[in-house]
Formats: structure tokens, C-alpha cells, sequence
């Protein structure tokens, strides 16, 4: 139960930081929250030769506007400042409705958004929301840097597409537009713990009521966070009642793969992802009509 | 290279330390073994259990989580802190002892430290948020019920 030996450094820029990643490459990882790694550390499932602590980077931490009605969330944002920023409510409201089921308060209070989404956690719930709001990820090496989206960056489990050179730096996502509505919801078995399922809504209406953009993500319901195709189209274009949702909510069974585990057999999770998308949408879609 | 030792100077219950320490070791460990403050106390090792809660900076975090080589330069706070003296115990450590908050007293020192944070932020908090607050602590013995009303007991005394 203690890590393996390995090397520590201190980044003092973020420079230094991407030419030790450059040299080391798979066998450096970073250190931000540490809240994931660490564990993994401490079982001897990860041994990396050295740890490159980006935590003195302070310059990649904070929310602040991007390009358009986008908001830029650094990598090294911690959980517990996304909970106080006065800007996660409003224009984030997928990820404010997600935040307290992400562990504990001890967990928010050093995890970082960019840590868990390099992670990539199938079961965690920034990815899936990452992905819902169809946002992008910036990465950077020595050598330049790069825009992914979201669609792209998650590759499987634990797997991104980041090169063995490359830190992420930060996400961009867009603000709650207007006559919009969101929900996030989930199941664990204790407060805190991985979902069992967990799902992420946005409703957005036109001017009639009708839904313009439904958009619809999963986490733990595949090797990756799963964003809803067919069932997130189903949507579009019809005023969103009973049927239509209950319609959505099938689609959504019959396009996730669940892993199952002791906890929560494939079919349950499968049930589960049903129950938990009707509840959802209806209030996403609540919430929208409120808003218009 | 990989036992290359840093040099670090911490601030733990307003005492500043300076030591040398190996990158892997854990903040839980260098609390315990190196500057024999043993009230911490280590239970999972993998940030489940909540037992090994310091405040780091103000924050309640897991000190199993964190190298101790993080810490340089920062400010640490643990449960041997909490107390104002031999005689005067927290009102949180004395509301736990009135309510029987404790049984084995495992988890005891982590929810300490947990609480004490949560009670400057919400002085007035219903169970719900006591509870909610708790969450990310183990305790096998109480059933949580008595800790629940020790916290209520030790807001109450301290808003007064």
C-alpha cells in the first residue's frame, strides 16, 4: 500500500513541465489533484518513473471566457472551485447538478477537472458531460499545441488521445444558451461512489416550444462516456412530451454497452439508464419551458 | 535517482518542520513517521475511508493522497492541533465525548477535521448537510447517529 519509488518534480513552469513530458514520455504522468493517480500508486497499479507535480501551476487554474458564449475551465480547476465559481451555476448547470455526486467533499476539495478528464474514468462524470455539451479540450506539447474535440479526445477506458508528450491544459464549453433546460442525474449504491449509471440531458427549444437540440450522454455505460446518437436526433424537431421521451429512453438502452459489475448486472444497468433518461429529459425539458 | 530526497519546510499546527523526505512518500506517513504525530490516522489508503483527513491550506483533504514533497511551503492542521490546550478541548472533541460520537475512535480524528471546516463554513447547518458533509468518513461503530448530533451540539456551542 505505499507507491513505488519514483521521481518527483516540482514544475515551476509550465515550460519545464512539458519538457520533462517530452523527455520522459509514458513514463512520466502528471500529478494535478492526484485523487485518482494516487490511489493507483498506492496499489502498485501505476508505477511511473517520475511525477511531474503540476499543482504549483497556479496560471492553470480558473474559469474565464473563451471564444463566443464558451467558457474555458483550466486543467487544474479544482472540484470544490467549480462549486464556488459564480459561473457554474448559470452557464454550467450540467456540471453543478453533477458536482456533489462526485465523491466527497475531502475528494472535490483537491480533484481537478483536468486530472479526471486525462484519466478518462468511463464511470466518472466530467467525460460524459464533456462530451453532452460537445465541448473541446486543448493540449499542448514542446512542440505547439492543439484544439480536440470531445467526440474525439475520449478514446476508451483510461484512454485519451493525448500524445505521450502532450498536457492537457484546459476545456471549452459552451454556456446554457437561452429556452434551454439540462439534468444531470445518477445512481450509486452510497452517496459518492462510482454511478452505476449516470446521465446527462440538454434540452433546447425554438421559438414554438419544439425541441430544436436534444442532446443526451451516459457515463459507466461503455468503455467510454457514450454520447446518445440516435436517441439525441429522436428528439429534434418535435414538441417533447410522454412518448417521445419514453422513445429516447429506448433508444438509449438498445446504443449503450454496459460493463456490469457486482454492484449492477448489464440488464439492471441497462434498466437503470432508462429509468434515469426519462427522469432527466422530462426535467431537462421542464427546465427549457421554464426558461423560455 | 528514484530516492532522491527534497528538502521541505512545513508548517503543521503552526510549528515549522523542515526535513528531508523521498518523493513517495505519502503526507500520511511523513505526518506519522517523521514528525511522530500519530493522531492522524491511516485506514485505506486509496481515499475511501476518510480517517487520514488533515486540512491542508484551510481544505479537508485525504493526507494519503498527497506526497508529502507537496507540502513545502504550505500550512497543515491536524487533529493534534484542535485542542487549545490539555485541558480545553475543541468544542467538537468535547461535543463527541458529551454525545458518544466515538466508540473505537478509528475514524474519529478524520471527521474531526472534516467538521471543523464544514462548521466555519456552515454554522448553522441541518442534518441533511451534516450529513452530506460526513459523507466522505467511515465510521463502523456509531451508525453515524451520535456523530450526527455531536456536530449539531458543537454548532450550537460554538455559535453562541
Amino acid at each position: 500500500m505505499k507507491p513505488a519509488p519514483f521521481q518527483y518534480v516540482a514544475a515551476q513552469t509550465i515550460e519545464q513541465a512539458l519538457q520533462l513530458k517530452a523527455e520522459h514520455g509514458d513514463e512520466a504522468r502528471f500529478l494535478a489533484g492526484g485523487q485518482s493517480l494516487v490511489p493507483t500508486m498506492n496499489f502498485r497499479l501505476t508505477q511511473p518513473a517520475m511525477l511531474i507535480d503540476i499543482n504549483p501551476l497556479n496560471e492553470l487554474a480558473g474559469v474565464s471566457n473563451g471564444a463566443g458564449e464558451r467558457l474555458r475551465i483550466g486543467a487544474l480547476t479544482r472540484y470544490r472551485n467549480l462549486e464556488r465559481d459564480p459561473a457554474t451555476a448559470p452557464h454550467l448547470p450540467l456540471i453543478a447538478e453533477a458536482l456533489p455526486h462526485i465523491a466527497h467533499p475531502q475528494i472535490r476539495n483537491r480533484g481537478t477537472i483536468g486530472g479526471n478528464l486525462a484519466h478518462a474514468d468511463p464511470a466518472s462524470e466530467m467525460p460524459a458531460i464533456v462530451l453532452t455539451l460537445g465541448g473541446r479540450l486543448r493540449a499542448q506539447s514542446a512542440k505547439g499545441e492543439r484544439w480536440i474535440d470531445a467526440a474525439n479526445f475520449f478514446v476508451g477506458a483510461l484512454t485519451t488521445a493525448l500524445e505521450p508528450d502532450e498536457m492537457l491544459m484546459e476545456v471549452e464549453l459552451p454556456k446554457a444558451p437561452p429556452r434551454s433546460g439540462a439534468c444531470f442525474m445518477e445512481m450509486s449504491r452510497r452517496r459518492g461512489d462510482f454511478a452505476i449509471i449516470g446521465v446527462a440531458c440538454i434540452v433546447r427549444l425554438d421559438d414554438q416550444g419544439r425541441c430544436a437540440e436534444a442532446r443526451i450522454g451516459l457515463c459507466n455505460a461503455g468503455d467510454g462516456p457514450v454520447f446518445a446518437t440516435q436517441a439525441s436526433a429522436s428528439l429534434a424537431g418535435r414538441t417533447i412530451g410522454k412518448d417521445e421521451i419514453g422513445e429516447a429512453a429506448k433508444l438509449v438502452q438498445s446504443a449503450i454497452d454496459p460493463g456490469g459489475s457486482i454492484h449492477a448486472s448489464k440488464e439492471f444497468q441497462r434498466h437503470v439508464a432508462g429509468v434515469l433518461t426519462t427522469r432527466a429529459l422530462t426535467k431537462a425539458n421542464e427546465r427549457a419551458r421554464g426558461a423560455a | 535517482m528514484s530516492t532522491e530526497m527534497h528538502a521541505i519546510t512545513v508548517t503543521v499546527n503552526g510549528t515549522h518542520y523542515s526535513r528531508q523526505v523521498e518523493g513517495r512518500l505519502l503526507l500520511s506517513d511523513f505526518l506519522r513517521h517523521d514528525l511522530l504525530l500519530a493522531g492522524t490516522h491511516v485506514g485505506c489508503e486509496h481515499g475511501v475511508c476518510g480517517a487520514c483527513t488533515v486540512i491542508f491550506d484551510g481544505a479537508p483533504v485525504r493526507s494519503c493522497l498527497m506526497f508529502a514533497a507537496q507540502t513545502d511551503g504550505h500550512r497543515i492542521e491536524t487533529v493534534e492541533g484542535l485542542a487549545a490546550d490539555r485541558d480545553h478541548l475543541h468544542p467538537l472533541q468535547q461535543a463527541m465525548r458529551d454525545c458518544h460520537g466515538l466508540q473505537c475512535g478509528y475514524c474519529t480524528p478524520g471527521i474531526l477535521m472534516t467538521m471543523k471546516v464544514f462548521l466555519e463554513e456552515t454554522p448553522n447547518p441541518d442534518e441533511a448537510q451534516i450529513r452530506e458533509a460526513l459523507s466522505g468518513n467511515l465510521c463502523r461503530c456509531t451508525g453515524y447517529q451520535h456523530i450526527v448530533e455531536a456536530v449539531q451540539l458543537a454548532a450550537e456551542r460554538m455559535r453562541k
